[in-house]
């Protein structure tokens, strides 16, 4: 049996990482509920954004324009949007591992499949693996809409040189607390839903200055919107993710703690038993 | 300015005693700014100024980077805006905006240090090069705020 000394070291090194784990699952709880309210006032501008582009694709007539346009696809670009930092359950590696599967799959059908990576640790998994087209780190953590919008000039402009010729995001949407969902989202060419759903609402609208001016102005400034939303629902998963990490790592510790505590107590029970065992047979000898 | 496009089937049927008014709803990808009733909206257009009143027919434009004001109960407040899109539907106003900023949350000294830096690089800069642009974007956004915030302190 491990002596007292060593199990006492034990208790006190499981119970700071105890204290550590309930700390930042504190700070996640803290942070993730700022992301929630961020993802929520992001959500009605994303939608009327989705609402005046249909809505505008809907009646484009004639000439299609170079974003919406169906090319053959040949380059695949995997846009990977992970968290900079660990330490958060199963978020980045399942990310990272769904996105690996899917090149697996998809390779014969392209040529050539490149990986632009938001984050630091989807890049530090995947760089081992394939050839990175390019990293942004340190912006995750902080989602800002400039940097969105950085990330969508610099897609946007690699599909019009037609360095790839399909654009697919690659995410953890905030679905619960506890779940996120791995995300595969088709960013460039733009998918106008269907039609028919537009007509029906049969609004005649008068535009200005044209249909045509109008959609090349919303068109990338939808892929930003569409960036900067799957950050935000990146960045509450991520949180959301750290904090039941945290939770369980916490409950592990309470339960080591207890587990080991029982131990320390029987430990201590035995000591003392030999030594009244050794008091009282010394003192029988003494007696005889 | 354009005159207010009568729209759909004015006069309007069971006009009432009272104003008509109209939804104003201001949305950034941050928040939303503003959700408000209001008698008048004026706002700056790619193709220039332009007025919206109740009954206003279905619109869609693209706004540049200037001035939104709007009036509620005789009272006048503007905005700097940048860049956006600006929908009336059924008195009903949607604008979405990259930022918005009322005339009291306007920092003028700063507003007046981004207009300096502005004109500096405007000059050292050849008018092809790509940051011509972002900094005549930057300018322009300047000299609104400046604008917007000079009114609002005259009042």
């Amino acid at each position: 049996m491990a002596s007292l000394k060593s199990i006492k070291k034990r208790i006190v090194s499981v119970k700071n990482t105890r204290q550590i784990t309930k700390a930042m699952k504190m700070v996640s709880a803290a942070k993730l509920r700022r992301a929630q309210e961020n993802v929520v006032a992001a959500r009605p501008y994303a939608q009327k954004m989705g609402e005046v582009l249909q809505s505008l694709a809907g009646n484009l007539q004639g000439e299609q324009h170079p974003l919406l346009e169906k090319r053959e696809a040949k380059k695949l670009l995997l846009l990977v949007v992970t968290s900079d930092r660990g330490l958060c359950g199963g978020f980045n590696s399942n990310l990272c591992k769904a996105g690996e599967r899917y090149i697996k799959e998809n390779a014969a059908e392209f040529e050539q499949i490149s990986l632009m990576t938001i984050g630091r640790k989807g890049y530090e998994f995947l760089k081992n693996r394939h050839t990175i087209h390019k990293n942004i780190s340190n912006i995750i953590s902080k989602p800002n809409y400039q940097a969105a919008a950085m990330v969508a000039q610099d897609v946007i402009e690699g599909y019009l040189s037609e360095e790839y010729d399909q654009v697919v995001m690659l995410y953890n949407s905030f679905r619960t607390v506890m779940t996120q969902d791995i995300t595969f989202q088709q960013l460039l060419p733009i998918v106008p839903e269907a039609k028919g759903a537009v007509d029906e609402v049969g609004i005649e609208y008068i535009y200005e200055p044209s249909v045509e001016d109008l959609l090349t102005q919303i068109l990338p400034k939808n892929i930003e919107v569409q960036i900067f939303k799957a950050m935000l629902e990146s960045v509450a998963g991520e949180h959301g993710a750290r904090m039941t990490a945290m939770d369980s790592a916490s409950k592990n510790a309470s339960e080591m703690i207890g587990k080991l505590t029982l131990q320390y107590n029987r430990a201590r029970q035995a000591a003392i038993t030999t030594e009244l065992m050794e008091i009282i047979s010394g003192a029988e000898s003494i007696k005889g | 300015m354009r005159p207010n496009q009568g729209g759909r089937g004015l006069p309007l049927q069971g006009t009432t005693t009272m104003a008509e008014k109209m939804k104003l709803e201001i949305v950034t990808p941050y928040s939303k700014v503003l959700d408000e009733m209001v008698d008048e909206v004026t706002a700056t257009g790619k193709l220039g100024e332009f007025g919206v009143l109740p009954g206003h027919a279905p619109f869609l434009t693209s706004l540049n980077i200037g001035e939104l004001c709007y009036k509620k109960d005789g009272v006048a407040v503007c905005m700097a805006l940048n860049w956006g899109y600006f929908e009336v539907q059924d008195d009903k106003i949607i604008v979405l905006v990259e930022t918005a900023e009322r005339a009291d949350d306007i920092d003028l000294e700063r507003a007046k240090a981004a207009l300096g830096r502005a004109e500096d690089a405007l000059k050292k800069l050849d008018p092809e090069d790509k940051k011509f642009k972002i900094y005549e974007a930057a300018l322009q956004r300047a000299l609104v705020r400046m604008q917007t915030a000079s009114k609002a302190a005259r009042k």
